[in-house]
């Protein structure tokens, strides 16, 4: 019969289209909320997910995985006396595995000696180049540049972020990213025992 | 990885002796063939060796050598390793080579590329112009004397970015503070375009006479670069006697973006990012890519358990990469969003999976030499299983449901011949086009790569090469897919993800490479030469989409133009892989 | 009384008015028509445009905007979204479409390449952002903006829309409809017709 095939991919779109209501139903009985929550968001990312798949940002968010990568940041931790102590020596590996050399670093000099100091003094990603491959984050020996989750940073002008911009608190790090943090700072302190071992056999 | 050596079984010297001799260059495989001898020598690696397919032909300048090189890579339809063979001329312009199209007609539009961006003429194509940049350009921008307005080094990384690195905008080291370059008492008021009359001239040979000997009218259609249909900044030139279309030229180029000149710039490292945005669909596929070719000249084996992950990632994205085909083309032929947008539904959620994995939902940048970046991270393997084993075959079947037998859709599709199996043979398209016109020619079988030749699966084909065929080869291809990641899934083991310590600067030795590799579109293929030093000397790479549109005109001469639309849609072509 | 006055919430609508009328600005309710339905340009250049349509399909559905009649032609949009890497074999058709969009027209640069040149800002056919050509509205960093971040691109832009005031728009100025950009030409490299003889002077003055 002539129409059958349209009959039936139009019994696909109604399905569709009563399925939103009936999933709607659903989470009514289950007394739960469907929109404006995470687990709403939750299920409609999920294998089983019917009906209405839009996530209605701005009022809710998809969640971001930790993985996620936007713009890079730097990491600074913060001592007792609020100082910041950023993590980068400036040793200028991500500005070389940079693929588009998005990164530009001035190393600081001592002013007295002339020789180098692992701080930098000047840090400059153009977010305008940056592709986000998260390389620099990858390599880093220092933990210092991690790629950050933020990613609704439209503006009216260029992004040309300096280190005011970049630099971001160890906190917010791992809050954004907290398996990776946790393991490296376990990586770390492991390093620094193993060092301060060393240093007591030799001394 | 273990090379085998490619041309145990062709002996092109004893053939051709005196005029044919084998690389001996270390790392490097094939023949060298005399320029006066090239098309016989084609005509016999066609004829009589039986390689009827040729997938790639690009140039190499070796500039400190003072020659240039044509190297063409041949494959039989049937399967098995390939063959190459080069042609190695003084570089002094002119740089003639014969052109091979009445031997391989898929030469067509890559001998053009060669001449565009390297400036080598082959004499005897007959429609020899620039096609990926203007006519009128100044220089033919991969040859290695010529440098960009923005031009800074020759390799990456550039000195200025660290330790002093004041930051400085490329415009600001540029004399016009852009990225332009003009040579000297340039005068552009004085400038006549030349525009598009070579393009306007080549199309001049479509004319119609009618009985009584008069010129009838015909029209010329310029679809693109902005057009909604022609997937991205495509543009057809287009012939046509009333609906008809009797003449086309496709121009391409407008989303150059100087792939390989950047990615001779880069270290071996900077590039895999780079691949991400060639085909932007399958990221996943371009990694793998340019990851077998790297691995084929570093000579390292790649991590097992990053070896399924692999698999499992390129069939996610050939599935998507399908499922918005269908929708795509449906879009095309005018039924309007419905069938994308539940597409689009199931690209999200295998997106997802990518974002999770790789950090990135489209560019995922997430194999490595020898592996991969990380491993799964907690809890994206049952998604992977929950997907693979539950919701996409569901969802395969619901759009075969929705689509196959719908009367209109079948009547707009069926008995409209895309091209036929010799033909697309002797075009040398790859991919399901080619299966679709009855050729089973599927790497992952022909010339496996990574662990394909460890899965059961069939090589979808069809038989009659129309619309529809192409079609449903898709829908063929998607359940194939589901049934190899079944099998990854049930068998992929623990262990670590990368046989190599995670470096950033890689050793590789010279050589040439020629990774190949079954990507959504066809045939995907990185040609590497290196010269030991940390970056490639040459970076080609060889794309399913372009290769492809080398038929376009023949495959659209004589219909319609509405069916061109969709004729152009079945090819699948992506521009930011087809311009590079 | 000001506009900024009639704004705020606690301006007092008398007693016996209430729920009768409601009272507002001509710019707020005419900002409000404009930034509901942004129509964007169906036109997509490179990896951005794929984000583009994510962003209009179901999950992320700029409907709700206002803003997902995409017109494939410039003459009913009003919204340029520059998607992708502008090359300069693409530049004057990108200036063409430009000009032949009616005002008001917005520009958004989406991503990294439109915004400044990205990733490929040293390729020799590349145009190094958008803006060196069309006046750029709001500008959407990353490589490529997720949909939510298009999305959050698109928020910004209407609040731009709705700060801007009948008193000062460019479209009610005098002689504001013919001004065209010059579309470029492509010469030995790009040619900007408004730069001409600053090229031939630069270019006179080199060597070799």
């Amino acid at each position: 019969m002539y129409g059958k095939g349209i009959l039936k991919g139009l019994s696909v779109t109604w399905g569709r289209f009563w399925a939103t209501y009936t999933e709607d139903l659903a989470w009514l009985v289950r007394g739960k909320k469907r929109y404006f929550n995470q687990d709403g968001v939750k299920a409609r990312a999920g294998k089983d997910t019917r009906g209405i798949f839009t996530v209605q940002y701005p009022e809710e968010h998809l969640t971001i995985p930790e993985e996620f990568r936007y713009i890079p940041f730097l990491v600074y931790d913060e001592t007792a006396e609020e100082k910041k102590e950023v993590r980068c020596t400036s040793c200028g590996i991500c500005a070389k595995v940079c693929p588009p050399q998005c990164i530009w670093i001035v190393r600081t000099n001592d002013p007295v000696t002339g020789r180098p100091v692992p701080v930098p003094a000047e840090f400059y990603i153009d977010a305008d180049i940056c592709m986000n491959c998260g390389l620099c984050a990858e390599y880093c020996p220092f933990d210092a540049i991690k790629m950050d989750h933020d990613f609704a940073i439209a503006s009216y002008e260029r992004n040309v972020y300096n280190m005011e911009k970049l630099l971001k608190p160890a906190s917010y790090y791992a809050n954004i990213r907290p398996l990776n943090a946790t393991r490296e700072d376990e990586a770390r302190k492991a390093k620094e025992a193993a060092k301060a071992a060393k240093a007591e056999a030799a001394s | 990885m273990t090379t085998t050596p490619l041309t145990s079984t062709v002996d092109l010297v004893a053939r051709f002796p005196g005029f044919v001799t084998a690389d001996t260059r270390p790392g490097f495989t094939g023949f060298i063939v005399d320029k006066n001898k090239l098309v016989e020598a084609a005509t016999a690696i066609r004829d009589e060796f039986g390689y009827d397919l040729l997938t790639a032909v690009t140039g190499v300048d070796y500039f400190p050598e003072n020659k240039m090189e044509v190297v063409y890579h041949a494959y039989k339809i049937t399967g098995g390793p390939g063959l190459v063979f080069k042609v190695q001329v003084p570089r002094t312009d002119p740089v003639e080579v014969p052109s091979l199209i009445q031997v391989y007609a898929g030469a067509d539009l890559q001998e053009r590329e060669a001449w565009d961006l390297l400036g080598i003429k082959f004499t005897g194509h007959p429609d020899l112009r620039r096609i990926l940049m203007w006519e009128g350009f100044e220089g033919h921008p991969l040859r290695k004397d010529w440098q960009e307005p923005f031009y800074e080094e020759d390799f990456k990384p550039f000195k200025s970015r660290w330790p002093d690195g004041k930051i400085e905008m490329a415009e600001d080291k540029n004399p016009y503070k852009d990225n332009l370059k003009f040579p000297q008492n340039f005068d552009p008021e004085k400038w006549i375009p030349e525009g598009d009359a070579l393009l306007y001239g080549s199309l001049a040979k479509y004319t119609i006479t009618d009985e009584h000997g008069l010129k009838s009218d015909r029209i010329v259609v310029n679809m693109g670069p902005q057009h909604p249909s022609t997937h991205g900044v495509f543009r057809a030139a287009i012939v046509l006697e009333g609906e008809t279309v009797l003449g086309l030229k496709p121009v391409v180029g407008y989303l150059h973006r100087n792939h390989d000149k950047i990615g001779e710039r880069n270290t071996y490292l900077q590039n895999m990012p780079y691949t991400d945005r060639l085909d932007y669909f399958n990221s996943m596929s371009n990694n793998f890519g340019y990851a077998v070719a790297v691995e084929k000249l570093m000579n390292i084996k790649v991590a097992e358990r990053a070896e399924y992950i692999r698999v499992i990632m390129a069939e996610l994205s050939r599935i998507q990469n399908h499922l918005v085909f269908v929708g795509m083309l449906l879009n095309d032929l005018g039924a309007m969003y419905t069938p994308a947008l539940y597409a689009f539904e199931e690209r999200e959620l295998i997106l997802d999976i990518f974002e999770a994995a790789a950090g990135s939902r489209m560019m995922c940048n997430y194999f490595r030499f020898g592996g991969v970046v990380r491993d799964l991270p907690e809890g994206v393997l049952q998604k992977i299983k929950d997907l693979v084993l539950e919701r996409l075959p569901a969802k395969t079947d619901e759009m075969e449901r929705f689509l196959s037998e719908n009367e209109v859709l079948v009547s707009r599709l069926q008995g409209i011949k895309v091209i036929n199996a010799e033909d697309a043979i002797k075009f040398s398209m790859t991919g399901p086009v080619l299966r679709a016109a009855g050729v089973p020619y599927d790497i992952r079988r022909a010339d496996p790569y990574g662990i394909y030749d460890r899965f059961d699966f069939d090589v979808a084909v069809r038989q009659h090469g129309d619309l529809m065929d192409n079609y449903l080869i898709r829908i063929d291809e998607i359940r194939q897919s589901l049934r190899i990641l079944e099998q990854a899934i049930k068998q992929i083991p623990e262990g670590p993800i990368n046989s190599q310590k995670p470096q950033y600067q890689v050793r590789v030795p010279a050589g040439e490479a020629y990774g190949r590799i079954e990507s959504p579109k066809g045939e995907l293929a990185y040609y590497l030469i290196s010269n030991g030093k940390p970056n490639p000397w040459r970076y080609h790479v060889r794309p399913a989409s372009f290769v492809n549109i080398t038929a376009l005109e023949k495959i659209s001469l004589g219909t319609k133009i509405a069916d061109f639309v969709a004729l152009l849609g079945v090819l699948d072509i992506v521009m930011g892989e087809l311009d590079r | 009384m000001d506009n900024e006055k009639l704004n705020l919430p606690g301006y007092e609508i008398p007693e016996d008015l209430e729920h009768a009328v409601a009272i507002t600005t001509l710019d707020r309710i005419y900002n409000w028509g404009q930034r509901s339905s942004v129509w964007p340009l169906m036109f997509g250049l490179a990896c951005c445009a794929i984000e583009m349509i994510a962003a209009q399909a179901a999950r992320y559905d700029m409907a709700r905007f206002g803003m997902e009649v995409m017109r494939p032609t410039p003459r009913q949009a009003d919204m340029m979204l520059v998607s992708g890497t502008v090359t300069k074999k693409m530049i004057p058709a990108i200036v063409r479409l430009y000009n032949q969009m009616p005002e008001p027209k917005y520009v958004v640069a989406m991503g990294a390449c439109a915004s400044g040149g990205g990733p490929f800002k040293e390729g020799y056919n590349v145009v190094a952002g958008v803006d060196k050509f069309l006046p750029v509205d709001v500008y959407i960093p990353g490589c490529p903006p997720t949909p939510q971040a298009l999305i959050a691109g698109m928020i910004k832009l209407q609040e731009k829309i709705d700060k801007q005031s009948l008193k000062t728009v460019r479209w009610y100025k005098k002689g504001a409809d013919t001004v065209e950009i010059p579309v470029p030409i492509l010469g030995p490299d790009l040619i900007d017709p408004r730069r001409n003889a600053e090229i031939k002077s630069i270019a006179a003055a080199q060597k070799g």
